[in-house]
Parts: C-alpha cells; sequence; structure tokens
C-alpha cells in the first residue's frame, strides 16, 4: 500500500512558538553558537489506498487550518542545512496518531494507517550537528528514531506472526548458581531463596514450570508488587526510640530488637490502633485496595493514592512520568466499585540544575525536570483532572535517580467503597490494546539502575495516552452509576505486572481461567507470556456478572471504549488457567502464588550520625541570607512548574496552589469541594524532609508534623486527616540502609500516634541507586514523602497565607530552638552558628499546637496562617508579606535563639506556625495561645521593605530572587 | 449561597441546556452545573448519541460546547471534533441558533467552533470557512492563570452589560492554544460589527492574541466562543483570592453570563410570537 506523506508548517505571519521552544531548549544545552533558529513542522505519514481527491480532502480539511498552515504534500524543500526529523519507533504509543486514523477514516470511509513525526530545520548548523543535538535536547533515541533529511517511507513496518510453542524452563536440577544465573538473565529479579522456593515447588508438583508460570511469579512477587523488604522480619541492632512500642516486638541476645512484619508493625500498626480508638467507622478502607478510603460526608467517601515512577523516569522523563499519574489515576478509578478522580498531586527530586557533567547513562536534571512537569502536564490535564501540587527537592544523589511522586484523589459514594468477584463473572478488560511496550516494568522497577539499563530496558518505558483513559473512565463511571444498578461486581487496573497481576489479584481466592488469544493487540506476534505480563497502558479490568455484559457492551461502544471477554473467575482449585488458541499454556495455584512467597530476615544496624558544628562559627550577614534562601530551588517559587498544570478543570478548586492578589503566594496546601453543592472541603498537602536524611527518624516525624501544619494552617480540621507514605530508599541491602528504613519506619508508628492521622495507603520505591560505568554508586538521600489530606467542615471559612492587612501583629506560635542541623541556613551559609543536631519533633507539643491553632482558625480570629518549615521563620514571613504586597518590620530581640538572630531567622524547628492577627487581638491569641509559646513578632507595613533589627531588604528584592529561583 | 436554584422557580420554567460531551471533553460537569445554577435544567449528551439521533437537539433551548482535549487535541486544538461535527450535526446546531437557541463554546469548545463553521459567520453565499485561528501561546506552553478582563459593547447576548471593578473583572484561562489570529480584514469586521464580546485587559494578555481578543460571537450574538472558563467562576469561593473578601453583593461575572442567556430564553418563550 501506498504511504502518502504531510508537511504542516505554520505560516509566517503566524508564528512558530514550537520552534522558539525548540531553539530556546537546544540553547540551554550549550548548542553552537551559530545556531540561530529553528523551524517546526508536523509530519504525517499515511500509509493506504487514498485516491487523490481524497488526499486533497484530508490535507484541506483535516491536517492543515487555512489561515494559519502551509500544507506540502510530500517532502516540502528544506529551509536550512539541517533537515532532522523525529519518528516514534515502531510499537511506541502514538496516540495522535491513533486519533488521525480514526478521523480520516470516519472522513473518506477507509482504513489507514498513520505515523507522526516532527521536521525541524535547523539554521545555522550542519546536518552532523543538527542531528546531535536534536539527538540530545528535542528526541530520545530509547523511543525515537533521529533522521536526517525527510522520511518518506514505501511502507510501513508490520508485525511477525510467530509458532506458539509452549516454552518448559528446566529448572528443578539447577544448582544454587544456576537459578541465580537463570533469575538476571531472564530480568525475573528473584532471590536465591525465592528461586529455591519455586524449584521446591516445582518439584513437588513433578514437572518444569513454563515460561508463562515462572513470569507470572516474578511479577507476582516483585518487591513492586508484594513489598516484600517492609513485610521482612528485620533483627535491627542500635539505639532505637520507643522500640518496646512496636507490637509483637522481641528483645532478644546483644541488644538486637526483632521486628516482624515491619510495614504491619509500624505504619499499619498506627493505623489499626487509632482504629481501635474510634476512627473505625472513619477508616473505611486501608492497606487493602489501590487506594486508602476515608468517610467525606454521609453519602461519599475519598479516596488517596501516591505512586512513583521513577526508573521510568530516569530514561525517558516524559513518558515516565506521564504513564507515572496515569498509572496512579487508574488506581484511583480501580478502587472499591470506581472512585472519580477530582485532583492529582506531584513532587519530584532530582539533582541541581546547574551541575555541569552527568555520568554516562544519564539525562540532564534540566532536562529530565522539564520534560517530566510536561509528562505530568500533559496526562494530567487532558485527563480534566486538577493538579495542586509541584514541591520539587534537588539533591545531588538523585543525578541517576530522579524521584517522580504521583498522586491522585478520588470521590465516590459511600455503598460503592467495597466490591469483589462472583464465580462465574467474566472477567473482561477494557481500554487500550495490549502491545510489547512496558514488559517487566514491574521487575524493573525492583532492580537498581546501571549505565547499560536504557539499553537493555527499553521495553520498559512507554508513552501514555490520556484521551484513551479518559474514555474509560467515562465508561465506566457510565456502568458505575448505571440506572440498573453498577454493572460490575469488582474492578481493578492494569499496572505493573498488566493482566498478570490484576487477574492474579482478583482471583485470589476464587481463581480464574484466561483466554490470552482474545486480548486485542495493537499489532501481531505477541507471545502468550508478552500478553499476559504487558504493562500497556490504559487498560482496566472488570467483573461483570454473564447477564450485565450486553449492558457494559453497549456503554463501551457509546463511549468509543474497546473491550473484551478474558474468561472467567471461579475454578475448582481456586487455580489459574491460562490459555491460548483452546491449547493450556500455564497453570498454577492461587495459593503458592500469593502464599509461596519465603519469609526472610534482614540484618540492621544503626550507628548514630556525628554531626558537629564549626570550630569558628560566624553569624551571616541576614539580608544576603535571606536572599540566598528564597532564591534556593528548594524554596523558590514554583510557578513556572505549577502553572503548566491546570489546577481549576472540574471547577472544585477552593484553594489554588498560589494565592493572594498577585497569584504569586505559595498556598500551604489546596483545597477543592469533592460533592458539587456542598461547601464541606478536601485539604491536599504534604510534608517532606530530606534536609534530615542523617536520621531518618526524625526527617520522618518532620515530614508528618509539615504535612499536618500545612493543612491545618488552610483551615483543616486536625482530628480528620488521614496520611500516606512514601519511601524511596537508597537500596536495603546494607545493614545501615536497613536501619535507615527501620527508624523511618518506626516514625510512622509514633508520629501516626501521635498526630492521630492514620495512614491508609503506601508504597515503596527501595532500589534507588545507580552504577557509574567506572562502578562508581551513587544514591539518593533516604526519602519520605507524607501526603495527606483533611476534612475541611466550611471551605468559606478557609485561611490563606497572604499577608492581608498593614498594621496587623505577625504572631509566631511555637519556639525556636538554638539548632541548624539539616537546614537550608547550612547549605548558604556552613558556618552558622547553632547546634547541628537534627530538630526533633515533640510528639506531645507538636499535635496539641496543631488543634490550639486549627481552633484559633476555626473561630475566624487569624487573618493569614503559614506554616514555617525550608528557610526558617524569616523565610516564611517574606512569603507572607510578597504574596499581600506588603512589607513586614520584625522585632529582633522577639525573634533571636541562643543569643543568635541569624539562628532565631532561619533555624528549621519544627511545629512552628505564622499568624497574621489584627493588631488589637493579638493579645488574646496570644493568650489564648499561651501554652504554644505564642508571641508576636512584628508588625505587617505598607512600606516596601522587611525589616528585621537594623537590617532592611527591599520587597522588591526578595520578590525577584523568590521569582528567578527556579526557571525551567 | 451555593444552591442558587430560587424555589419560585417550577420546572416547567426551566429551559432545558444540552451540554455536549465526546472523547476528551472534560469541562462538562462544571459547564452543566453553572446552567443549572442559572436556572436551566442540564442534560450531558454524547456527541455520538446525537449523531445516531439529531433529533435529540431539537429539544434544547441552550447549548453548551465545553472545554478540555477532543480527540486529545491531535493535529491542532479541537480539529478532530470540529471535522467529525461537520460530517454529523453541524445542521442541528445551526438549526438551533437559527431558533434562537444561544450556545457558549469555552477553551476547547471555542477551537472547536471556529473550525466547524460555527464562528464568526455569517457566510451567506456559501458554505462556511474557517476564518480565525486559536494558534499556540505566544509563550510555547499551556499557562493556567486569572487574567483582567473586559466585555466590550457587543451583540453578545451572554455579556450584555457585565460590570465590576478590577478585582472581579477576572476569569480564568488554562489553554496551550488560544492565541487569536485572523486576518485584518476579518479582525475590523468583528471590531465594527460589534462581534468582540472579551477582551484581555492589555496588560494581561496571557497568549498574544490580536486584539487582546479572547471571545467573540456570531451575527445574531448567541453564540459566544471565548478562550476563559467562565463557568469555573460561579462561586465567589473560585475568585482566585476569595480569602481577601473581594466579594460584592451579586453573583460573580461567571454565572451572571449564563443567567442572562437563560433569562433571553425565558423572555422570547414567555412571548411567542
Amino acid at each position: 500500500m501506498t504511504v502518502h506523506r504531510v508537511e504542516v508548517r505554520p505560516r509566517e505571519e503566524a508564528g512558530d512558538p514550537a520552534g522558539r521552544a525548540a531553539l530556546a531548549t537546544v540553547k540551554e544545552s550549550g548548542a553552537d553558537a551559530s545556531l540561530d533558529r529553528i523551524d517546526t513542522a508536523a509530519v504525517y505519514l499515511i500509509e493506504g489506498d487514498l485516491a487523490d481527491h481524497a488526499i486533497d480532502r484530508i490535507t484541506r480539511e483535516l491536517l492543515g487550518h487555512p489561515v494559519s498552515d502551509v500544507v506540502v504534500v510530500g517532502a516540502g524543500p528544506a529551509r536550512a542545512a539541517a533537515v532532522i526529523e523525529v519518528h516514534p519507533q515502531p510499537g511506541v504509543m502514538d496516540p495522535d496518531a491513533q486519533a488521525v486514523e480514526a478521523a480520516i477514516e470516519s472522513m473518506v470511509g477507509r482504513d489507514v494507517r498513520v505515523r507522526t513525526a516532527v521536521r525541524y530545520d535547523l539554521h545555522g548548523v550542519d546536518a552532523e550537528a543538527g542531528h546531535r543535538l536534536v539527538s540530545k535536547c528535542l528526541a530520545n533515541p530509547l523511543i525515537h528514531d533521529v533522521c536526517i533529511g525527510a522520511v518518506h517511507p514505501e511502507s510501513f513496518p508490520t508485525g511477525h506472526t510467530h509458532e506458539m510453542t509452549v516454552r518448559e524452563v528446566p529448572l528443578r536440577d539447577l544448582d544454587d548458581a544456576s537459578l541465580e544465573k537463570l533469575s538476571r538473565d531472564a530480568h525475573l529479579f528473584l532471590s536465591l531463596d525465592e528461586m529455591q522456593q519455586v524449584r521446591e515447588h516445582f518439584r513437588g508438583l513433578g514437572r518444569e514450570p513454563r515460561e508463562i508460570e515462572l513470569e507470572t511469579l516474578a511479577q507476582t512477587w516483585s518487591e513492586h508488587c508484594v513489598h516484600k523488604t517492609l513485610k521482612a522480619t528485620v533483627d535491627y541492632q542500635g539505639e532505637l526510640p520507643g522500640a518496646a512500642d512496636i507490637p509483637d516486638v522481641e528483645m532478644r541476645d546483644g541488644g538486637v530488637v526483632r521486628i516482624h512484619n515491619l510495614l504491619k508493625s509500624t505504619v499499619a500498626a498506627a493505623t489499626h490502633r487509632l482504629m481501635d480508638e474510634g476512627l473505625d467507622d472513619w477508616c473505611l478502607s486501608v492497606f487493602v485496595d489501590n487506594a486508602g478510603v476515608v468517610g467525606f460526608d454521609d453519602d461519599h467517601a475519598v479516596c488517596f493514592k501516591v505512586e512513583t515512577h521513577n526508573h521510568p523516569s530516569a530514561l525517558e522523563p516524559y513518558g515516565g512520568a506521564a504513564t507515572g499519574i496515569g498509572g496512579c489515576i487508574r488506581d484511583v478509578i480501580g478502587t472499591g466499585l470506581a472512585a472519580r478522580p477530582v485532583a492529582a498531586t506531584d513532587v519530584f527530586c532530582v539533582a541541581p540544575l546547574d551541575i555541569a557533567e552527568v555520568p554516562s547513562g544519564c539525562l540532564h536534571p534540566r532536562r529530565i525536570l522539564s520534560r517530566v512537569v510536561q509528562g505530568v502536564r500533559d496526562y494530567g490535564n487532558r485527563m480534566g483532572i486538577p493538579t495542586l501540587d509541584g514541591t520539587v527537592w534537588f539533591d545531588e544523589g538523585h543525578v541517576g535517580n530522579p524521584l517522580v511522586f504521583c498522586g491522585c484523589v478520588g470521590v465516590m459514594p459511600r455503598d460503592k467503597v467495597h466490591g469483589g468477584p462472583a464465580p462465574g463473572d467474566r472477567i473482561v478488560a477494557l481500554g487500550g490494546r495490549t502491545g510489547r511496550d512496558g514488559i517487566h516494568g514491574a521487575t524493573f522497577s525492583s532492580a537498581e539502575l546501571t549505565d547499560t539499563h536504557a539499553d537493555e530496558f527499553s521495553h520498559a518505558v512507554q508513552i501514555g495516552n490520556p484521551i484513551t483513559e479518559k474514555k474509560v473512565l467515562d465508561a465506566i463511571l457510565a456502568a458505575r452509576d448505571h440506572a440498573s444498578g453498577c454493572l460490575y461486581t469488582a474492578i481493578t487496573d492494569c499496572g505493573a505486572g498488566g493482566f498478570s497481576s490484576a487477574v492474579g489479584e482478583m482471583g485470589e481466592t476464587l481463581g480464574a481461567e484466561v483466554h490470552l488469544d482474545r486480548a486485542p493487540l495493537k499489532y501481531t506476534g505477541l507471545t502468550p507470556v508478552e500478553i499476559w505480563i504487558s504493562e500497556a497502558q490504559e487498560r482496566m479490568v472488570l467483573a461483570v456478572s454473564p447477564a450485565n455484559l450486553d449492558a457494559v457492551a453497549a456503554i463501551c461502544e457509546a463511549h468509543e471504549v474497546e473491550w473484551c471477554d478474558l474468561g472467567h473467575f471461579g475454578t475448582p482449585d481456586a487455580e489459574l488457567i491460562l490459555n491460548y488458541d483452546g491449547e493450556e499454556v500455564g497453570r498454577l495455584s492461587m495459593e503458592f502464588m500469593h502464599g509461596g512467597l519465603p519469609d526472610r530476615v534482614r540484618e540492621a544496624a544503626w550507628a548514630s550520625p556525628v554531626l558537629r558544628a564549626p570550630d569558628i562559627e560566624a553569624e551571616p550577614d541576614l539580608a544576603e541570607t535571606l536572599v540566598a534562601l528564597l532564591s534556593h530551588p528548594n524554596i523558590a517559587s514554583k510557578q513556572d512548574i505549577v502553572r503548566q498544570y491546570d489546577h481549576e478543570v472540574q471547577g472544585r478548586t477552593i484553594l489554588k496552589p498560589f494565592v493572594g492578589p498577585g497569584g504569586d503566594g505559595p498556598g500551604d496546601a489546596a483545597v477543592i469541594t469533592p460533592v458539587r453543592g456542598s461547601t464541606r472541603g478536601l485539604a491536599i498537602g504534604s510534608g517532606l524532609a530530606t534536609g534530615w536524611a542523617a536520621d531518618p527518624y526524625l526527617m520522618v516525624l518532620a515530614a508528618i508534623d509539615e504535612c499536618v501544619r500545612n493543612l491545618v494552617c488552610v483551615g483543616a480540621d486536625p482530628s480528620q486527616i488521614a496520611i500516606l507514605d512514601n519511601y524511596c530508599w537508597p537500596g536495603c541491602d546494607d545493614p545501615q540502609r536497613m536501619a535507615e528504613l527501620v527508624r523511618a519506619s518506626v516514625a510512622c508508628l509514633h508520629g501516626g500516634l501521635a498526630y492521630r492521622t492514620p495512614f491508609i495507603s503506601g508504597k515503596d520505591s527501595l532500589n534507588n541507586q545507580f552504577t557509574t560505568e567506572s562502578g562508581e554508586t551513587i544514591r539518593i538521600p533516604p526519602t519520605m514523602l507524607i501526603s495527606g489530606f483533611g476534612i475541611v467542615p466550611d471551605v468559606t471559612r478557609c485561611i490563606t497565607m497572604d499577608a492581608k492587612s498593614a498594621g496587623s501583629a505577625l504572631v509566631l506560635v511555637g519556639g525556636t530552638h538554638c539548632e541548624t542541623g539539616g537546614s537550608h541556613l547550612l547549605r548558604v551559609a556552613p558556618d552558622a552558628p547553632g547546634r547541628r543536631d537534627l530538630p526533633r519533633v515533640d510528639l506531645a507539643a507538636g499535635p496539641a499546637r496543631a488543634s490550639a491553632v486549627a481552633a484559633v482558625l476555626a473561630e475566624g480570629r487569624v487573618l493569614a496562617a503559614h506554616d514555617c518549615s525550608e528557610g526558617g521563620l524569616l523565610v516564611a514571613v517574606a512569603e507572607m508579606a510578597m504574596a499581600g504586597g506588603l512589607g513586614a518590620t520584625l522585632d529582633a530581640a522577639a525573634i533571636e535563639s541562643g543569643g543568635s538572630l541569624a539562628v532565631g531567622c532561619f533555624a528549621e524547628t519544627p511545629s512552628r506556625y505564622v499568624l497574621e492577627v489584627a493588631a488589637g487581638e493579638a493579645q488574646d491569641v496570644c493568650r489564648t495561645l499561651a501554652d504554644h509559646n505564642a508571641s508576636v513578632i512584628g508588625t505587617l507595613t505598607d512600606r516596601p521593605h522587611l525589616a528585621v533589627g537594623n537590617t532592611v531588604v527591599q520587597m522588591d528584592a526578595l520578590a525577584s530572587a523568590w521569582r528567578g529561583g527556579l526557571k525551567i | 449561597m451555593y444552591d442558587c436554584r430560587s424555589t419560585m422557580e417550577t420546572m416547567s420554567t426551566r429551559p432545558k441546556a444540552i451540554v455536549l460531551t465526546a472523547p476528551g471533553i472534560n469541562c462538562d460537569l462544571e459547564l452543566a452545573e453553572a446552567f443549572e445554577l442559572a436556572g436551566a435544567s442540564a442534560e450531558r449528551v454524547h456527541v455520538n448519541a446525537l449523531a445516531a439521533d439529531p433529533g435529540l437537539l431539537d429539544s434544547a433551548d441552550l447549548i453548551g460546547l465545553p472545554g478540555g482535549f477532543s480527540y486529545g487535541d491531535a493535529i491542532a486544538a479541537g480539529r478532530i471534533l470540529a471535522v467529525m461535527l461537520q460530517s454529523t450535526i453541524i445542521d442541528g446546531l445551526r438549526g438551533a441558533v437559527d431558533r434562537g437557541v444561544p450556545m457558549i463554546a469555552p477553551c476547547n469548545g471555542f477551537q472547536i467552533a471556529t473550525q466547524a463553521g460555527l464562528l464568526p459567520g455569517p457566510w451567506p453565499d456559501g458554505p462556511a470557512r474557517t476564518e480565525t485561528a486559536l494558534l499556540e501561546n505566544d509563550g510555547g506552553r499551556f499557562v493556567d492563570r486569572w487574567v483582567r478582563v473586559e466585555y466590550p459593547a457587543s451583540k453578545c447576548i451572554w455579556t450584555q452589560d457585565l460590570t465590576g471593578d478590577d478585582a472581579t473583572m477576572v476569569l480564568p484561562i488554562a489553554h496551550g492554544e488560544g492565541r487569536f489570529h485572523a486576518e485584518a480584514s476579518v479582525l475590523s469586521r468583528l471590531e465594527s460589527e460589534g462581534r468582540v464580546a472579551v477582551r484581555y485587559a492589555a496588560d494581561d494578555d496571557p497568549n498574544g492574541s490580536r486584539g487582546h481578543i479572547a471571545g467573540i460571537c456570531d451575527d445574531t450574538g448567541l453564540i459566544l466562543g471565548l478562550m476563559p472558563h467562565p463557568e469555573r467562576y460561579l462561586h465567589w469561593t473560585q475568585h482566585p483570592y476569595w480569602t481577601r473578601r473581594v466579594v460584592c453583593a451579586e453573583d460573580p461575572p461567571g454565572l451572571q453570563m449564563f443567567r442572562r442567556a437563560v433569562q433571553h430564553v425565558l423572555q422570547h418563550s414567555a412571548a411567542p410570537a
């Protein structure tokens, strides 16, 4: 069949912002000075039997815009010496091509295949330089072919059909070394004891495993799917705060503390104890479903899930981040009997943007951050889900392992919180087609990255198609809210492990029989194993009673959603039976799949970090330090990121990420109204305290404290806050790393109980280290993101952080300790005074203060409230004043700590709040908060400066430092 | 404050709004809410259902073409849905306007309307033409923020006599392709005929539009296409700095637009010819 080529470029007078943006991106990476212009054009390759008049109609009516475009059939002449084209590789998702195919088919009534590409004409460089620059800056060779000159192929590549064989993998007679080799070579990433368990199981069965059975076990037992490190038994040596409070803990000889099932004894134990103490009717579904669910109002529940997508984002940041948020959204859709996603959150950790060189195999952090933001933007915006967050943390340790946290909040009717398949229910898959993409994502995420991973695991890298997912969402909600009742009994998403995990989990107690040949494929040539474990995006699995199948099919058709009937739940011995073309290709007992994983004992040994102050301390210049802190990228404005997200779609966003009349005040948390027509709200925020990674116990307590304060500052009720844990660890193979993991977990127990904030869901990513070509290992700092949401009883009483009026008093609630360990102050002034100890959250005072502050806010006695975290008190006050277009005068004596004004201004003592209170009310509010060290520290003014003692800084200088600190 | 449906109104006086949905459309719920709060009853209908039964449009008193990313905005924003509407229900939509049905098309809806031959028009001598474009923002990226706007004197029934101060005369935008573009002759025709319904404040234009044009109407004033999202400005708590109490006694301008359209329908149906 003929391939037609069409080029569409903007007319001169219409401008070419895409070309300008491409030029800026290339220039940023230090391109040749001679490059002075890039022209872009969209390229469409259309394969099909189309007459000239059909092509003419397609180009005129569909592909080109009569006012603003120039359309060329074929290849337009070169406009510069370098003509470079970027084509998605065959098999890589190309959402635009799919949409164009459908449009052409509806226009001319003929089947066509479409591929899209982008053409760049680079002025001022030769073709070779152009190819190099485009490959480095505007394409990713993992998923794109970068070509010199205009490409016009004679035909499109096609898949190859294959001879179906059921391959056995002999392992009953393998020795340990061979088992380990098999695990690595086949990308199973199972440990020796797990491989031994598999060997024993098949010895017992008297046969060798088939490839698909081994793959199923590898997916089901992957770290990603079962969290085996966090569920292990741990023998811990060294100081451990409150060790005796840990449930089922054993004190063994030699000071060893044995903890059984770390996750259950810490994170989950906090929740279950809180539920025993009365939160059981609020926590509706915790740790068992795709997201944690709590009550919202009498009729509705809300759920929250946060995922990471780190390894894919390291290799292909755009696709990695997009499929990360896409997967997290599917988790929410797949919770209970489906929730409607109403908000998304995103937090990234990357290397500093100004580093000159990155190790081979890594992308530059600037490229990673800008592409990750675009990935989240394009997926979240197209799904129509407001993205409300944009925290970024910078650390050199992230050069090989960026962290991409994606969160999603959903709302659902209270009677749709639980589901479960019945025997005989059909296994219905709907959404995207299955392809070879994403194979081994679950096992890949459980491995550590090396400089060769990009080559070995490129098939784990994917591009998402948000419109497919949006159509799936529309269809599912129509089926859930069907006039005759919910049309399915259970639902889950196809995430890591694909069908193998989704069907395996849903059929855990009933068993399932699956016919793999029934899955619609993107192209021919997939083996049954590939169909079974493919992680192709945008697929959901439903359990549908046969009586409802026709109704589900009708809804899918109305919403242009493809679906298939893969088989049924319920087999005589609760087995998983896999068929292809009528032939059995695999059979596993669900009991072994879900219960066969061997228990494991991990060693942990803690050596406390030695944190010492310098011999000579120097009081830094206040003004310079404040400017340096405000422009530090951790603290600086994230507007360049967050404004690319639609944070108001659905019309629910009551407090936006940025507040104040200039729209540039960094809000502490966002607030939405999940239920249309109700003023009951939900505050959504997070806490991250990686600065204190030297002791993850203190780090996690600080993160919980920060998360609670952020939510309280906007008006959330601290007695109705639920939180989530996301561990991202540099690896756990060494006893010190493992000890850090234990300390973080124990902090979850203590912090969760103290703040009475149940953990409702969580996730871990434990292998975030990168091995360079020369064998050096680069580790991330231990990182725990605490995400939280809290009920706001009445959104019309919400508070924002922007200063409201000159003359108001500024009240600091909570004392500042003379400790600067882990603070941003030390990053900009290493010799600053103050003890180097990491601040410790006071687990009695912190929660009490949160309640007291919330009460004062609820009484309407506070004009503005802001949490005091990164950068300390002076940064918080500067942010408030900037956001309100005001100045401030502070009383040095009321601020200084341990004799140092700088420490008082910049220490990061937790559990502190800054409140704006009308002058006449200040003493009253301080009296109410007398138990919480509340004191007036200064006054807001209408003068254009911030004054502290003798130091005066112009607000303009502060604002430009803060706005300019992070440009992407 | 939230339930603005007056108890005085009865169901029989509630005009019916049809809000179109399609693959990738995602601002349909808030657009339906806007019609409801303004006194209409709203029904969301998929374009495929309308294509199968175009008669459904006959019951519409008001029509909403919502924002979103129809078909992923493949090729250009709104292009594919515009092409599909032209081969399916475009006559039904035009027919509705001919019998006096007001239509609003925010954001992606505007992008679709200009390419489907609904705006600007009229084209008495021949088929509908595409005469205006909404191009990639000057800044080269998607942007979400609130902008100050003006409502010039125009034919548009949605924006008649909307007034307020600097703090309240704002609207949210959230788009990557919103730069209004047309040839000089088309621009001057729109200006002289009172067809420019919404304009960005000159110092607050988020995308570099010709004439700072944010929204235009058709020759009848019934169809309003605009890049901003009035359906996200129905409650004062949606204002970007409402906690500073920039509230006035009236409804926010976003809701007022919908009220004007509903009033228009009620007045015209109350006085049969």
